[in-house]
């Protein structure tokens, strides 16, 4: 039996779409370098992660979270400190940096899945500020400076990571590698139970599944590969700062998704792509910046609600 | 004199701290529950909708020379306009969509009011000066308390047990609940539905607008004075559970008061006591403390 991601559904049509589109998007990341700035390209990579990841969970459970900074940035805080206090390879810094997004996603799934709907939305929000003020305080994090020029180090002790060509390698690793495993999930047999429980919940039930548990696991699922998102994060810009954990984020991350289009895979790369550019050419403009993400949230909301490949993908048929 | 150690002048001024900001929580959750009643949307515009009450007050004054008195009456009917305006041109359109929705619409409308006024009035707070009538304060024996707090605190009740009075026990009330239960049956009944939501949003934001008028002598006048009130609002509406009128209300003054104790026992988690309490909630009691879960 392969187990390959790719063959999930070999002889369908909608798979094939698929496949072309993986092909153009991971030749796409590849060849950037040569013309785009690298570091804005791995910004892009780290953060298109992250909102595949808040995607899986909207896009493919149907749970709205307002509060997915709070994996990214305890993340990316972990990450920066067992890279800079405690002097690990960068693997280990990113590994431990995730097992935190995970345990926290533990404690909070389990809190926030007891509520749905706009309850799960406040709820999720409530706590991801509770670990902003946290973060705020705490006396490992920096408070307002944050952890300041991480060490990237060399990976696996072998790898100098200083070089933004190693650096960028690594970082489309790891986002192409999870990506695929998104990919995976959504096509798994638990994927499509999701699927059923963002339909119709009761249902689900009624059929013997234990929704919770379903959702729980989703939570996780989605709070550690953000959590991989902020701690690679951490040690591209070689920084951790509280703007991974403001709210602010958790809005950026459901616009990207929105822009991009909501429970398609490509969707969230494409807007966090099309996000981070507009904030990078328009940083100039100070505030309207906060303007127009809102001008956008409420045309995409209003007119919009496909995203750009949604769009595409209702356009020739197939999913993407 | 002295309580556990603590000074009781500090005990009392903290307590009374609580207590006003225990008023907004109350009044700012209220008028989420009245709008998550009728229209099944939480509004994230609504700490925007306060800090638009606060700066129409603020321009009022400066550019009209129309005092805070007139402003308490102005100020919300001018807010809340503008919220009737948002309920019809947009809000309306996504009645028929997942609630999410109007959760991601308000979100951005919160950006974009946000965003205007960071950039015409900065980021710093402006100064807006306490009525003469309320200038001054009471010495009260164990604690000095300043008129215009005092005034505070009394006048949101006031609002709050009237907003739950026509509420509960009138007839405009006896509709609105009504329609909160089964919309369909009551306009088929010949009330206008419709235009009932759009006032009742429009009348949740004028509220709003209200504790924004009182809250701008208080605190600053600013751009962001809403954006993280309103987080800790919602938490607030989790413990309470939208269901009932009169548990926003307590809610909102009961978590004022224990957040202002918070101060002065362990300052370090005054911040953070609010939502440990909902996670607690949520263990103990999904639904919220008044709430029903459906």
């Amino acid at each position: 039996m392969s187990t390959s991601p790719l063959s999930a559904n070999p002889a369908s049509d909608g798979s094939r779409a698929q496949l072309i589109a993986f092909a153009i998007m991971a030749a796409v990341l590849l060849i950037a370098p040569i013309w785009v700035y690298p570091i804005f390209m791995m910004k892009v990579m780290c953060l298109a992660l992250f909102a595949c990841a808040f995607n899986l969970l909207i896009g493919f459970g149907g749970l709205l979270s307002f509060g997915h900074a709070m994996f990214l940035g305890s993340a990316g805080y972990v990450s920066a400190w067992c890279a800079k206090s405690l002097g690990l390879t960068p693997e280990l810094s990113i590994l431990a940096g995730t097992l935190a997004a995970t345990l926290v996603a533990i404690v909070s799934g389990l809190l926030a899945i007891r509520r749905q709907g706009i309850y799960f939305a406040m709820i999720t929000l409530a706590l991801a500020q509770m670990i902003f003020f946290f973060c705020l305080q705490a006396p490992f994090t920096g408070g307002e400076d944050g952890i300041q020029a991480v060490p990237r180090g060399k990976l696996f002790g072998l790898i100098d990571l200083t070089s933004n060509t190693a650096m960028y390698g690594l970082v489309l690793v790891i986002f192409l590698g999870a990506f695929l495993l998104i990919w995976r999930i959504v096509h798994s047999p638990f994927g499509q139970v999701l699927k059923a429980v963002r339909e119709n919940e009761a249902r689900a039930i009624s059929l013997g599944y234990d929704t919770d548990r379903y959702k729980l696991f989703a939570f996780i699922l989605s709070g550690t590969l953000s959590g991989l998102a902020g701690a690679t994060k951490a040690l591209v810009f070689q920084l951790a700062s509280l703007t991974d954990v403001h709210w602010t984020m958790s809005g950026e991350v459901v616009l990207m998704t929105l822009v991009g289009g909501l429970g398609t895979l490509f969707g969230p790369v494409v807007g966090a792509a099309v996000i981070i550019s507009m904030q990078n050419y328009l940083a100039q403009f100070g505030a309207w910046v906060t303007v127009i993400q809102g001008v956008i949230f409420v045309i995409c909301v209003l007119a919009f609600r496909r995203g750009i490949i949604g769009e595409i993908a209702h356009a020739i048929r197939k999913p993407l | 004199m002295e309580i556990f150690g603590i000074p009781i002048q500090a005990l009392f001024g903290q307590l009374l701290i609580g207590l006003i900001n225990g008023s907004f929580y109350a009044l700012l959750s209220l008028g989420l529950a009245v709008i998550f009643g009728l229209l099944n949307i939480i509004n994230f515009t609504h700490g925007a909708q306060y800090m638009l009450g606060a700066f129409c007050s603020y321009l009022l004054l400066n550019k009209l020379g129309i005092g805070y008195w007139w402003s308490l009456l102005i100020t919300p009917i001018i807010v809340g306009a503008s919220g009737m305006l948002i309920e019809r041109l947009m809000l309306a359109r996504l009645y028929k969509l997942d609630h999410l929705y109007g959760l991601l619409l308000t979100f951005g409308l919160a950006l974009i009011i946000q965003g205007l006024f960071r950039n015409e009035f900065g980021s710093s707070g402006l100064p807006y000066r306490v009525p003469a009538e309320l200038t001054g304060g009471q010495n009260l024996g164990f604690m000095f308390l300043p008129n215009y707090r005092g005034w505070v605190v009394v006048t949101s009740l006031v609002v709050c047990l009237v907003t739950w009075y026509v509420i509960e026990r009138t007839k405009l009330g006896a509709y609105l609940r009504a329609a909160t239960e089964n919309p369909q049956l009551v306009q088929a009944f010949g009330i206008n539905v419709p235009r009932m939501i759009t006032l009742t949003y429009g009348f949740g934001v004028a509220l709003a607008a209200f504790a924004g008028v009182m809250a701008a002598p208080i605190y600053q006048v600013n751009p962001l004075m809403g954006a993280d009130l309103i987080i800790v609002v919602f938490a607030v509406v989790v413990i309470g559970g939208m269901g009932s009128i009169m548990g926003a209300i307590v809610t909102g003054f009961g978590l004022g008061i224990i957040e202002g104790l918070t101060k002065v026992f362990y300052p370090e988690a005054s911040n953070t006591v609010i939502f440990i309490i909902m996670a607690i909630v949520l263990l103990v009691k999904p639904a919220g403390l008044f709430g029903t879960q459906k």
